[in-house]
């Protein structure tokens, strides 16, 4: 059988799989228990925390999509009968953003341009020769003269966009009132005064706001990158709008399964140490002691150096480029996640510790129920909370360490995108003259727009749960160990 | 709180403004106006010993400071050896087996030795320095230093007593010597061991006298005669080599063969010296230069001032057609050096680099900055004409062609891309078409670069230009112009190869390349991009195999790799130079240069012709041939001839760019005075800004402050937690 | 106490042994002896020869951890590991494989570099982020501290690069105020360090001064403070003689542990600066794989860091005098 493509999961790929089945099983076991609901409940009540929810979902849609690979089939030989499939990994996205990644120009060009960024020499028609800024071939071009069909040309997509924007939010709007209103059994009308007078339980105003923003500003962004290069070109002429939807993939992941990776680690580690206390204690302290000390960036380095050699040696464990670096990603995931996991453990040591001598367990240890079951079914719930807050904690500033390490060589695979490799090479642009700016202010403002949504989720998580965790945690250097741009360290 | 806020805003720009001169001048003020060349450099010099200095950021500083016996002429192109401390370019005198002397046209197989005497001009006198001082009684100083009178020295300046001496052929000798040295390890001794008589025995001597225990561990290499270079008087010497080697000649105008005197290796090897202090020649050079180190601070700084004892060197007087126009040839015939001192500053990140140079605080570009290609877009695409921002500023672009060659290898022992098949042959040349490098140049060097058309670049003897001079299995030459062939063609040649669309006919599946290689910093993204792109346009499929360097030498060296990018600065200017990179003997996986690890025996016999031949007619011919085959044969992508640049601010003078020699410093010359001036020009500090932020901090805290105080006043309600 | 200091002077032993093992481990994976040889011989005419002879006049021709060979003690210590990493103990670090300098030498000359950043950085970020944490405070739920909030979350959700990278393309670039990058000795070095002391106060504000603030509420939430000022005492003196006091010491005692390591530099920043700091001389020597600095730094992080538990542990007791080091 000819499939028009052959799936293909990438370890990643698995592995966000199995943390989303994860996160939904959980979402279905946690509504059915009040207990465990109330403190979400106080998260959806929380409004900058709803908000950032809102734009996180945005970038989760994205990254999921980018999750789904498969390889397109080629167009080849009928003949030989069995169809060959393409080397490079294609993913959902990429088939809905296409137009975006086909229209690669030669070089920079500047947003929303219908010209080349820099001068060239063509040859005119007559034979000599003119130094022009060259056409772009797909930016713009289908207008005739840019210079006075470009501007009505962009406003026009932009009342485009921003009706096609207006409508989808409307419809929203109408869905979620009436989906309230059926589910409390209020009147549409009641409803939607509630709404916008902010007297409903979860801030539904200020969310249906931000997604209309969301909406205002992505509709016609994607409507008008139809003709044109929205945020324009990079070096090589790739749409910088593009790479930066691609990036966003790559930060969740390393923001989420890095987290995923070092949990066993530590919540083992840390419980045991705590509960068993003795020379188990000792060991596992002597162990998180010794690889603290070790100045972080130096081990990550050692460790990302050693995998890439592994890699290098065993060429014929990965058929496609894009498996490859999906490697790299995947084990630069577990070293942060190994080299993390120490602070973590440390918390859950001793919050172990604390409750061990809590009166109900010392009773349980006294009726001879073992010690794995008091830790599954004691000591584990109750610690989940902390668990929890490292979780949403860690991956603001795991993204950021991306680009640190990918500043300094020991990033994520070149060949990826990611907001480090897209800063690594913009960063040079600056002192271009006259700058290029495009392509620094594209990753700037998407990973800022990430890291603080994350950052106020986290924030109103860690409120809920536990607002007293909040020094121990987000002490600066919990997570200045892959910050070296953190100066003083 | 206002009154503190007026009172910085006034304070702050005052006590700033104290300081004369621009606010973000980095070079003490006490400097200014002075001739001294500003400059950098991004990574500390490995070595400073002649011995072991090999590469370009080493030769900034080693070219200035030592005199071998030749020199490229500074202005000339194609390059031409001239002299420096010899009083003229040596001609070699050929010997047979039986010691007769052969006319200078023999042939290479009858000659058994050749020798060249090389006189040195009298009077030459070595830097001040230590090593030299001498006591009243005329013992030297400090020749027989204990530890504990090191005590209190920390650097070369901390010893109080200096002494010079005058350069004899002995230090070339002595020099030549300590390339056997077996605490050094010189990069050329392989090579140059398989010439010069006796080298190789003299270094096993070397070895095993430091196995036998001396009073001091010091290995006195003037017991140790060497039978292949003889001096015969204070300023002759004459070196032996085995068979002919023409190009031996150009080795003498490398640091390798610069003179060391005995005193200062005497000097350095005496206790406590380097162990602690760095006190070595890698870290405090002698020479006889026109500059010295004064300052060798490689975390920071590394300063040279000119070496009082230096005598002066006329500027040249004739040159290449336009230098005269371009004002080079104003200083003819003056006494060099110009400029009284060259400050280095270390700067890692492009980023600074470039913004100081253009605040006027670098004077000139650096030739040798790589990743500076990248960073800076100084001209238009494809095209060597300056941005107009710089030119604004009264910036001068110069280019000039480079003796090098870029390249993309293919493995030649690899079963898929390699091998002397027509299959392969054809593959290799369909994907020569397809990776274009008009578009490479224009993109990634910033226009400044030529076309590849075979091995050998431009300025080098053998390389032919002008009408229909193309790569005819890449290019046509259509309009009186190259013109690459169309795509169609690559793929027509692929389906010839037996991959129609890129499917492997034989077992249906997409043909996959893999290209390896090193590219992780900037650029190296947009780079393998591109590539991606190039094999595209023929149904490639391009997987790029991403690894740190040192795999990446593993895989060259044990011809794992399929496809790779590899560059060649020429050592000296000769074809030899750059086709002995695919001589079948010199493959990588036996330890060559030859990374493609090409073998074709018709073109190493005609290599082993032409390697002993005198530049000429019958040399050109054989090399047209060997070139053809190459072409032919394609084992490399000629990607293209990189241009030399070099930016430099207006009162800089005489500047060119010479690939070949590093020893420009001297013949630059500047003008403090204007420097100083548009220095002050382009430096205005603008204060506002600070002022502004601290209005708006004040705006801010004033409403918040009030409301406080309201509510003190009303009895000190209480703030809510 | 001294029987204290004693036994976590012992316990660092093993601590120190399993990071050198470690770092052994994990580089001489990366690099063997023969990838560091051709590292350092160069790209260019480079014999086999030479790589002998490189790895034989360093030591690196020797077994890795045990030689079977040798007998007796002979077997351990005949081993790169044994001759590489005992010295260390003793702080005897060597020469680079780079260039031959002496490492003990280079760490003692950019130590002070380093320290001329990161001094200024902990000093003046601890006092401007506690200036600021007390304002918040202060101003709690009022405009003021909202907005400080927003825009310690602003601030830790940039970038540390965009930090750096516009800082010198707008003050130094722009407004010409100070140089961009560079470093001299002495008193005159305050022009080049203005900048990326700056820098970091600004990149560590978010973390740091949100983290003191909440300190600072939870402290002002306790029962004496409602006592001090129902005696009637002003908000401005309960903050200062109570809140500020009281909250000093988990900030303080917190920031025990980082102060040996301001010795090691930030890495990025020196770079970017160009400071000949040990934290540009560690970049370096991962880029250059020049193992002996790499074992070196590390090592010193490694003491650095133990220090710093130990002066932790010292502060709790200085800090309150209720707990007893055992």
């Amino acid at each position: 059988m000819n499939l028009p493509f052959k799936p293909v999961i990438l370890t990643t790929d698995a592995l966000i799989f199995v943390l989303f089945a994860v996160v939904a099983i959980s979402a279905w076991y946690i509504s059915r228990h009040q207990h465990l609901l109330a403190p979400w409940k106080k998260v959806a009540r929380s409004r900058s925390g709803m908000i950032a929810a809102v734009i996180l979902l945005v970038f989760v849609t994205v990254g999921l999509l980018d999750s789904l690979h498969f390889r397109p089939v080629l167009p080849g030989d009928a003949a030989v009968g069995k169809a060959n499939y393409a080397v490079d990994v294609m993913s959902v996205f990429d088939v809905i953003a296409a137009p975006l990644k086909r229209k690669q120009e030669k070089t920079y060009s500047a947003p929303l341009s219908a010209y080349l960024f820099a001068k060239e020499t063509v040859e005119l028609p007559d034979g000599s020769e003119a130094r022009v800024f060259p056409r772009l071939t797909y930016g713009g071009a289908h207008l005739k003269d840019p210079a006075t069909e470009q501007t009505p040309d962009i406003v026009k997509r932009i009342v485009a966009g921003v009706a096609i924007a207006a409508l989808a939010w409307n419809i929203l709007l109408l869905c979620v009132t009436f989906w309230l209103s059926h589910r409390h059994g209020h009147s549409v009308r009641d409803t939607w005064s509630a709404i916008w007078k902010g007297h409903t339980e979860m801030p539904w105003r200020e969310m249906l706001v931000t997604n209309g923003v969301v909406f205002l500003v992505f509709v016609p962004m994607m409507v008008l990158s139809a003709g044109y290069h929205v945020l324009g070109t990079d070096k090589v002429g790739q749409d910088v709008f593009y790479l930066t939807l691609k990036s966003i993939r790559t930060g969740l992941v390393i923001g989420t399964l890095t987290t995923l990776v070092m949990l066993p680690f530590a919540l083992l580690l840390g419980i045991l140490a705590g509960y068993l206390r003795g020379w188990v204690d000792d060991i596992i302290q002597y162990l998180y002691t010794t690889l603290n000390s070790i100045p972080g960036v130096l081990l990550i380095a050692a460790s990302v150096l050693i995998l890439q050699g592994v890699i290098d040696r065993h060429q014929d464990w990965f058929q496609t480029a894009s498996e490859r670096a999906d490697a790299r990603l995947f084990l630069l995931c577990m070293i942060l996640g190994v080299t993390s996991w120490t602070g973590l453990c440390r918390l859950l040591r001793g919050e172990s510790l604390k409750l061990r001598e809590l009166d109900y367990i010392q009773a349980a240890r006294a009726f001879g129920v073992s010690d794995y079951r008091i830790i599954t079914r004691h000591i584990l719930p109750n610690v989940m909370h902390i668990v929890l807050i490292a979780i949403v904690m860690d991956f603001s500033g795991l993204i950021l360490a991306e680009a640190v390490l990918s500043y300094v060589g020991v990033g994520v695979d070149p060949t990826m995108n990611s907001f480090g490799t897209m800063i690594n090479s913009a960063r040079m642009e600056m002192a271009r003259d006259p700058m290029v700016w495009w392509s620094l202010a594209s990753a700037f403002a998407f990973m800022l727009l990430l890291v603080l949504s994350a950052n106020l989720f986290a924030d109103a998580v860690r409120d809920a749960f536990d607002p007293r965790i909040r020094g121990r945690l987000a002490s600066p250097g919990f997570l200045s160990k892959y910050l070296p741009a953190t100066p003083g360290r | 709180m206002k009154g503190i806020i007026t009172i910085l805003a006034l304070v702050l720009p005052a006590s700033l403004g104290a300081c004369s001169g621009p606010w973000n001048d980095p070079y003490p003020a006490q400097e200014a106006g002075k001739n001294i060349l500003y400059s950098s450099f991004s990574e500390r010099p490995k070595h400073l010993d002649p011995v072991q200095s090999y590469a370009e950021n080493e030769a900034v500083f080693t070219a200035q400071i030592y005199m071998p016996p030749l020199q490229y002429h500074y202005l000339k192109r194609p390059y031409e050896l001239t002299t420096l401390a010899a009083t003229e370019v040596p001609k070699p005198t050929y010997y047979d087996a039986a010691d007769r002397k052969l006319p200078e046209t023999a042939g290479g197989a009858k000659v058994a030795y050749s020798v060249y005497e090389i006189h040195i001009q009298a009077g030459i006198m070595y830097q001040p320095h230590p090593a030299f001082a001498k006591d009243e009684n005329g013992k030297y100083r400090y020749h027989q230093l204990k530890r504990e009178d090191l005590k209190d020295v920390y650097e070369l300046r901390d010893f109080k007593y200096t002494g010079t001496r005058e350069l004899v052929a002995d230090d070339y000798a002595f020099q030549i010597r300590r390339l056997a040295h077996p605490k050094l390890h010189s990069p050329i001794f392989g090579l140059i061991s398989e010439y010069v008589v006796g080298l190789k025995d003299y270094a096993a001597k070397l070895q095993e006298a430091t196995k036998a225990p001396s009073a001091d561990g010091y290995l006195d290499l003037l017991q140790f005669p060497l039978d292949g270079v003889q001096v015969v008087d204070a300023h002759t010497y004459r070196i032996k080599l085995k068979g002919k080697y023409p190009q031996f000649v150009y080795w003498l105008a490398m640091p390798f063969f610069a003179p060391i005197p005995w005193e200062a290796e005497r000097f350095y090897s005496q206790p406590g010296m380097s162990e602690g202090k760095n006190l070595s020649l890698d870290w405090y050079p002698v020479g006889t230069g026109a500059y010295m180190l004064t300052v060798n601070d490689p975390n920071r700084i590394m300063v040279m001032e000119r070496n009082p004892n230096f005598a002066g060197e006329p500027y040249p007087s004739e040159g290449e057609d336009g230098d005269k126009a371009a004002g080079l040839l104003d200083d003819a015939g003056k006494m060099m050096p110009f400029i009284d001192k060259a400050v280095f500053s270390l700067e890692k990140e492009s980023i600074p680099y470039w913004n100081k140079f253009l605040q006027g605080y670098y004077d000139a570009s650096g030739i040798t900055s790589d990743s500076f290609d990248q960073t800076v877009q100084i001209t238009s695409s494809g095209d060597v004409t300056l941005a107009d921002e710089m030119r604004k500023q009264d910036i001068v672009l110069q280019t000039s062609v480079a003796t090098s060659v870029m390249y993309m290898g293919f493995n030649m022992i690899d079963p898929v891309v390699g091998g002397d098949s027509e299959r392969t042959r054809k593959l290799r040349q369909a994907i020569s078409i397809a990776v274009d490098q008009e578009e490479f140049i224009s993109i990634f060097t910033n226009g400044r670069g030529i076309p590849g058309q075979g091995p050998i670049p431009p300025g080098i003897f053998g390389h032919r230009e002008g009408l229909g001079e193309i790569n005819p299995y890449v290019y046509d030459w259509v309009n009186s112009k190259p013109e690459r062939k169309p795509i169609a063609f690559a793929k027509k040649l692929l389906a010839e190869a037996g991959y129609p669309n890129g499917i492997d006919k034989a077992s249906g599946k997409p043909l996959v390349i893999y290209f390896d290689t090193t590219m992780s910093g900037v650029g190296g993204k947009s780079r393998i991009d591109w590539l991606t792109k190039q094999f595209q346009k023929i149904d490639l499929q391009l997987v790029v195999r991403n690894t740190d360097f040192n795999r990446f030498q593993d895989k060259i060296r044990k011809g794992t790799a399929q496809l790779f990018f590899f560059g060649w600065n020429a050592d000296y200017p000769d074809p030899e130079n750059f086709l002995f990179l695919l001589y079948g003997p010199q493959s990588r996986i036996k330890s060559g240069e030859n990374a493609a690890n090409y073998q074709n025996p018709e073109y190493d016999r005609m290599f082993e012709r032409m390697q002993v031949m005198e530049n000429g007619p019958e040399r050109q011919a054989l090399i047209d041939q060997m070139v053809e085959i190459l072409r032919r044969d394609a084992p490399w992508v000629y990607m293209l001839y990189p241009k030399d640049y070099t930016l430099a601010h207006a009162w800089v003078y005489n500047r060119k760019p010479n690939k070949m020699a590093n020893n420009g410093l001297k013949y630059q010359r500047i003008d403090p005075q204007l420097r100083q001036k548009k220095r002050a020009e382009w430096n205005h500090p603008v204060v506002w800004p600070i002022i502004v932020l601290l209005a708006v901090l004040a705006l801010v805290l004033t409403p918040a402050v009030q409301s406080y105080r309201r509510r003190e006043r009303a009895g000190g309600k209480l703030l809510p937690a | 106490m001294i029987a204290f200091l004693v036994r976590r002077i012992l316990y660092a032993i093993p601590i120190l042994i399993g990071v050198n093992v470690l770092t052994f481990l994990l580089f001489f994976i990366v690099n063997s002896p023969d990838d560091m040889a051709r590292m350092q011989l160069g790209q260019k005419r480079v014999s086999d020869e030479a790589v002998v002879k490189w790895k034989q006049e360093r030591g690196y021709d020797k077994p890795s951890f045990f030689d079977a060979q040798a007998s007796g003690i002979r077997k351990i210590t005949n081993t790169i590991f044994f001759e590489k990493s005992v010295p260390l103990f003793w702080f005897d670090f060597g020469r680079a494989e780079a260039d031959g300098r002496d490492i003990a030498h280079e760490i003692r000359s950019r130590m002070w570099p380093s320290l001329a950043i990161a001094l200024p950085v902990f000093i003046v970020g601890m006092l401007s982020y506690i200036t600021f944490a007390l304002l918040m405070a202060f101003f709690r739920a009022t405009y003021i501290d909202i907005a400080g909030i927003l825009l310690c979350i602003f601030a830790m959700s940039v970038s540390g690069l965009f930090y750096i990278i516009g800082g010198q393309y707008v003050i130094s670039k722009l407004w010409n105020l100070v140089p961009i990058s560079g470093y001299v000795g002495g008193l005159n070095a305050w022009k080049f360090l203005v900048l990326p002391v700056v820098i970091g106060i600004v990149g560590g504000v978010g973390a740091s001064a949100r983290w003191y603030r909440t300190i600072f509420i939870e402290e002002i939430n306790r029962d004496y403070v409602r006592t001090a000022r129902a005696k009637g005492l002003s908000e401005w003196r309960v903050l200062f003689r109570h809140v500020l006091h009281n909250a000093m010491i988990p900030i303080l005692t917190g920031a025990v542990v980082a102060i040996p390591l301001l010795f090691l530099g930030s890495l990025i920043t020196e770079s970017f600066f160009s400071i000949p700091g040990l934290g540009s001389y560690t970049i370096d020597a991962i880029s250059q794989q020049d193992f002996s600095v790499v074992r070196a730094m590390v090592f010193l992080g490694s003491v650095l860091y133990i220090i710093g538990l130990i002066l932790t542990d010292i502060s709790y007791t200085v800090a309150d005098p209720r707990i007893r080091l055992q």
